[in-house]
C-alpha cells in the first residue's frame, strides 16, 4: 500500500472533501442559487442575461401533450440532444448525431424511431432521471459539434472544460476526455481522462486516468502533452461571469468549445469535485486562499479574469 | 469573506460534553448505578427462624421485625410458612411480623427472610414525639441505693450521653459500692438500667443486636441499650458503655418490648442464621432509583415493554456516532448514509453470522430480481413499490425455506427493516447500471463493514449498560459528533487517494 503523509498534502495546498463542503461549499454557496445550478434551464435562461452563451435551445417540453410538437420540431434537424433539466452525471442525456432516413441515430450508432424518444421524453417528465424522483421537463439543444483542435483527443462525446470558479475568480482549470471506459462521458470518477490546465496559457499540465498520471490517450494513443486551448482568456471571462449569474461563490463552471459557434456553457456544478488537482499537480488551496485574503477584489470578469492569468500559475 | 469565530461552538460542545460526563458521575454517586456491567455489591440474607408447639388451638405468632436498623437497608422480605395467614403489622413505629393458623397441633416451623444492603449512611428516622419517661417506685432500701447512685452519675455528667456512661461505670462489676451491690443482681442488669435511666428523667429501651458472620447458624442476639438525647435515639453498650452500633451488628429489634409472643402455643424459640450474598450493582440501585429524586431522569421506572424498546433506541446514537466517523474521518464509501445503523440493529436481534447470510441472500436475490425489473422501465414509486413487496415474498420464501430445512435461523430474516433493504437493493442496482459492478462490490462492502462496526459497538455489553443507564452520556455521543461536523482534516482514504501528488512534492 502506498500512502501520502498528510503533511506534505498540505504543504502541496491539496483541498480535502471534509474542508471543501465545511470551509467553500457552505460557507460560500447560498442554498437559494443552487435551483439555478440543478436545473439547466434556468442556467440557460439566468447566464443569458450575463452575455453567457449556451447550446441554442430548441424547445422544452414541459407537458406531455407537448411532446406531439417534438416531432415536428425534429423533423429536419441533423443533430440535437435531449436532456432531463433536473438530471445529474449526464444520466438521461440522448444525443442524435445524424438522421438515417425516418430513423435518429445515436452517438453510440444506434439507430432509433420516434417513438423511443418520444417515450423518453415521456420518462423524463415523469421524473426517472432526476434527483429523488421529482417530475421533470426536457430540454432539446442543438448538437454541440467540438471544435477540431480539441475533438481529435477524445474517443468519443464531447471533450468538455472544467473550471473552478471561487468568488468569480477562475482558479484553476482541466480538460476532460471520455474514454472507452468512461462509456463516452466526461466524468473523472468514471473513467475519463483529465488532462490539467495551466490558469495562465490554457497549457496542457499533466494528465490523469482513474487517479493515476497517463502520458497517451488510451483509446486514441494521441500525446496528451502539447494540447493548447485557444482563446482561453476569453474562456476564463466567461466562466468568471457566471458567478455574477448565479452569486454561488464556490462551483466549476462546464465549457465546451463548439466548432461553429465558439466557447459554450454546458452546465454549472455546485458541488464539483476535486480530481482537478491531480490533473493539475498542484493544490487549490494556496489559490482560495488568495482570492480570500484579497483586500480589493476586482470587480468586472476580464479583470478577474486577467488576475487569474497573471497569479495563480506560480501558486 | 471573514471565517466566523468558532470559539462559539467549541464552549457549547465542551459544554455538553461536559454536563453529559458530570451528570453521569453524579449520578454514580448519588444512585450507585455502576460504570461496569455485572458488578457485584454484598448483601446480608438473614433468617429467623421461629419454632413452637401447637396445642391445637387458634395461633398468634407475632414476630418484632426490623424497620430502620442503623447502617442498613432493607432490600426485600419475604415469609415462608406454608398453611399460615401471613401480614406484616406497622403499628407507631412498631414493626411486626404476624402469622395466624386455626387449628395447630405439633412442632411448628415459621421462616421470616430479609436482605439487607450494608449502608453507613442509612440512618433510623428520629421519633416525631420526644419519648415520655416514668419515674417508678422503688421499695426501700433500693429507692435509696437508687437515689444515691444516681445523683453520683449526675454529679459527674452534664449531657444525657455522659450520665448514661457514667451510671454504667458506677455499676460495674470492679466499681461497684454497697449501693450498687444491693441492685444488681445476675439477670436484672440491663432491665435495672433501663428503670433507672428512666427514672432520671432520660428516655431508655433495650434493642437486640444480630452479629453479622456469614454461613452463621443459630446466632444469638446481643443486648444493647438505646437513650434519647433529645434529638435522636443513641445506641450503647451496657457493659462497655461504647457509643455507636458496632460494624456488623444488625438491630434486628428496637424500642418494642418483646421480640416474639407466639399466643396458642407453647415452648417457643428463635434462631437467626445468615448468608452473606452478592446481587449485581445495577439491580441494586434500580430498587433504589424509587423515590429517589433523581429517579426521574432514568428508565427504571418505565414499564418493562417501553424500557426494552428504549434500550435499543439508546444504542442508535452509537451506531450513528459509528457512521459518522467511518464517513467523515476515515472515508469509507456506505451506500444510503444510515442504512449500516438500521443494518446493524437487525444484526443486534439476529445475531451477526445469521444475520449477515439472510442480508446477503435478501439483497443477492433481490438485486437479480430487480434486474428484470429495470427493463420494464417503470416510474421509480412503483418500482420502489414492486421492489418492496418481492423483498417481503423474498424474506418470506427463505422463512419457510430455513424453517422447512431445519433452521430456526431463518426466522430471523424478518427483523431486517423491509423498506430499507428495498432502498438498497434499488440504490445498488443503479449504482451497478451507471458505475459498474466494482463500485456496487466497494459500497456493498464499505456498508457492510461499517454496520458491522457499528453492531460490534452496540453489541458489546458495556455499551449497551452505559447508554441505557447512564443516558446523559448521550450528550457526550452528540457532542463528538458537532466536533465531527467541523472536521476538516483529510479522511484516511484520501491520504491513499492523493497519492500520485508524491510526484510533485
Amino acid at each position: 500500500m502506498d500512502w501520502i503523509s498528510p503533511r506534505s498534502l498540505k504543504r502541496l495546498g491539496m483541498l480535502n472533501m471534509n474542508q471543501r463542503n465545511v470551509d467553500y461549499i457552505a460557507r460560500y454557496n447560498v442554498r437559494a442559487s443552487y435551483p439555478l445550478v440543478d436545473n439547466k434551464l434556468k442556467t440557460k435562461l439566468v447566464v443569458a442575461e450575463y452575455g453567457v452563451k449556451t447550446p441554442k435551445l430548441l424547445q422544452v417540453v414541459k407537458q406531455q401533450h407537448e411532446i406531439s410538437r417534438f416531432r415536428e420540431m425534429a423533423e429536419d434537424l441533423a443533430g440535437f440532444a435531449i436532456k432531463p433539466a433536473k438530471g445529474s452525471g449526464g444520466k438521461g442525456i440522448t444525443v442524435i448525431t445524424g438522421r438515417d432516413e425516418d430513423y435518429f441515430v445515436k452517438a453510440s450508432g444506434a439507430r432509433v424511431g420516434a417513438p423511443v424518444l418520444e417515450r423518453h421524453l415521456t420518462n423524463i417528465l415523469a421524473g426517472l432521471y432526476s434527483l429523488a424522483g421529482t417530475p421533470d421537463v426536457a430540454i432539446v439543444e442543438n448538437l454541440v459539434v467540438s471544435h477540431p483542435s480539441v475533438a481529435k483527443y477524445s474517443h468519443q462525446g464531447v471533450p468538455d472544460i472544467r473550471i473552478v470558479v471561487f468568488q468569480g475568480y477562475p482558479i484553476m482549470a482541466m480538460l476532460r476526455l471520455a474514454t472507452t471506459a468512461s462509456d463516452g462521458k466526461a466524468n473523472l470518477h468514471q473513467g475519463a481522462v483529465g488532462v490539467g490546465l495551466d490558469i495562465g496559457t490554457g497549457k496542457s499540465l499533466n494528465a490523469v486516468q482513474f487517479n493515476r498520471p497517463i502520458t497517451l490517450h488510451p483509446d486514441t494513443g494521441s500525446e496528451l502533452e502539447n494540447i493548447r486551448i485557444d482563446a482561453w482568456g476569453e474562456m476564463l471571462e466567461m466562466a468568471s461571469r457566471c458567478y455574477e449569474a448565479t452569486g454561488l461563490g464556490y462551483m466549476g463552471v462546464d465549457l465546451v468549445v463548439d466548432a461553429n459557434e465558439g466557447p459554450l456553457l454546458l452546465e454549472l456544478n455546485a458541488r464539483p469535485g476535486l480530481a482537478i488537482q491531480m490533473a493539475n499537480g498542484r493544490g487549490l488551496l494556496p489559490r482560495l486562499r488568495a482570492v480570500e485574503s484579497l483586500k480589493r477584489p476586482h470587480f468586472t470578469p476580464l479583470e478577474r479574469a486577467n488576475y487569474a492569468m497573471e497569479t495563480f500559475p506560480d501558486l | 469573506m471573514t471565517s466566523p469565530s468558532r470559539l462559539p461552538f467549541y464552549i457549547a460542545v465542551f459544554l455538553l460534553i461536559t454536563a453529559g460526563i458530570s451528570l453521569a458521575v453524579w449520578r454514580h454517586i448519588e444512585l450507585g448505578i455502576p460504570w461496569l456491567t455485572g458488578e457485584q455489591r454484598p448483601v446480608w440474607m438473614v433468617e429467623a427462624r421461629v419454632d413452637f408447639d401447637g396445642a391445637d388451638d387458634p395461633v398468634v405468632a407475632s414476630l418484632s421485625v426490623p424497620e430502620q436498623p442503623p447502617g442498613f437497608r432493607i432490600l426485600t422480605e419475604q415469609a415462608a410458612s406454608p398453611g399460615y395467614g401471613f401480614s406484616i403489622i406497622e403499628d407507631s413505629g412498631n414493626r411486626r411480623a404476624e402469622w395466624t393458623k386455626r387449628d395447630v397441633i405439633g412442632p411448628q416451623t415459621l421462616y421470616f427472610k430479609a436482605q439487607f444492603i450494608p449502608d453507613p449512611d442509612a440512618e433510623a428516622t428520629p421519633p416525631a414525639q420526644k419519648p415520655k419517661t416514668q419515674k417508678l417506685f422503688w421499695e426501700e432500701p433500693q429507692a435509696t441505693a437508687v437515689r444515691e447512685i444516681l445523683a453520683q452519675a449526675k454529679s459527674r455528667s452534664s449531657t444525657p450521653e455522659s450520665m448514661t456512661r457514667e451510671l454504667i461505670r458506677l455499676m460495674q462489676p470492679d466499681t461497684r459500692v454497697q449501693n450498687t451491690t444491693l441492685l444488681v443482681s445476675e439477670d436484672n442488669y440491663l432491665p435495672l438500667l433501663v428503670d433507672m435511666l428512666n427514672h432520671s428523667g432520660i428516655p431508655a429501651r433495650t434493642a437486640d443486636g444480630l452479629k453479622l458472620e456469614d454461613a452463621r447458624r443459630r446466632q444469638q442476639l446481643t443486648p444493647f441499650l438505646q437513650i434519647y438525647n433529645g434529638e435522636k435515639w443513641l445506641t450503647l453498650n451496657p457493659k462497655t458503655a461504647a457509643q455507636g452500633v458496632p460494624e456488623n451488628i444488625l438491630l434486628w429489634r428496637q424500642g418494642t418490648e418483646s421480640l416474639l409472643d407466639v399466643v396458642g402455643g407453647g415452648n417457643s424459640d428463635i434462631s437467626f442464621s445468615m448468608l452473606r450474598q452478592t446481587i449485581p450493582a445495577l439491580q441494586l440501585s434500580a430498587m433504589q432509583v424509587e423515590g429517589n429524586g433523581l429517579g426521574f431522569l432514568s428508565f427504571y421506572e418505565l414499564p418493562i415493554e417501553e424500557q426494552s424498546m428504549f434500550r435499543m433506541l439508546m444504542l442508535l446514537p452509537l451506531g450513528a456516532l459509528v457512521v459518522a466517523f467511518m464517513r467523515i474521518v476515515i472515508g469509507i464509501r456506505t451506500s444510503g448514509t444510515f442504512m449500516p445503523v438500521l443494518i446493524a440493529v437487525a444484526f443486534v436481534q439476529t445475531t451477526l453470522i445469521p444475520g449477515l447470510v439472510a442480508f446477503l441472500s435478501v439483497v443477492s436475490i433481490g438485486l437479480a430480481m430487480r434486474g428484470y425489473l429495470s427493463s420494464l422501465n417503470l416510474l421509480l414509486v412503483s418500482r420502489i413499490s414492486a421492489l418492496i413487496i418481492l423483498v417481503i415474498f423474498i424474506t418470506a420464501g427463505l422463512s419457510i425455506f430455513g424453517y422447512q430445512m431445519g433452521f430456526n435461523t431463518g426466522m430471523t430474516v424478518t427483523f431486517f427493516p423491509m423498506v430499507i433493504i428495498a432502498w438498497t437493493i434499488e440504490r445498488m442496482s443503479i449504482l451497478w447500471e451507471e458505475e459498474s459492478g466494482q463500485e456496487v462490490l466497494i459500497q456493498g462492502s464499505g456498508s457492510l463493514f461499517v454496520a458491522i462496526c457499528a453492531y460490534l459497538l452496540m453489541s458489546a455489553p458495556l455499551a449497551g449498560h452505559l447508554t441505557f443507564n447512564f443516558p446523559e452520556l448521550h450528550f457526550v455521543v452528540l457532542g463528538l459528533i458537532l466536533l465531527m461536523g467541523q472536521y476538516t482534516g483529510y479522511k484516511l482514504t484520501e491520504l491513499k487517494r492523493f497519492t500520485p501528488m508524491k510526484a510533485y512534492d
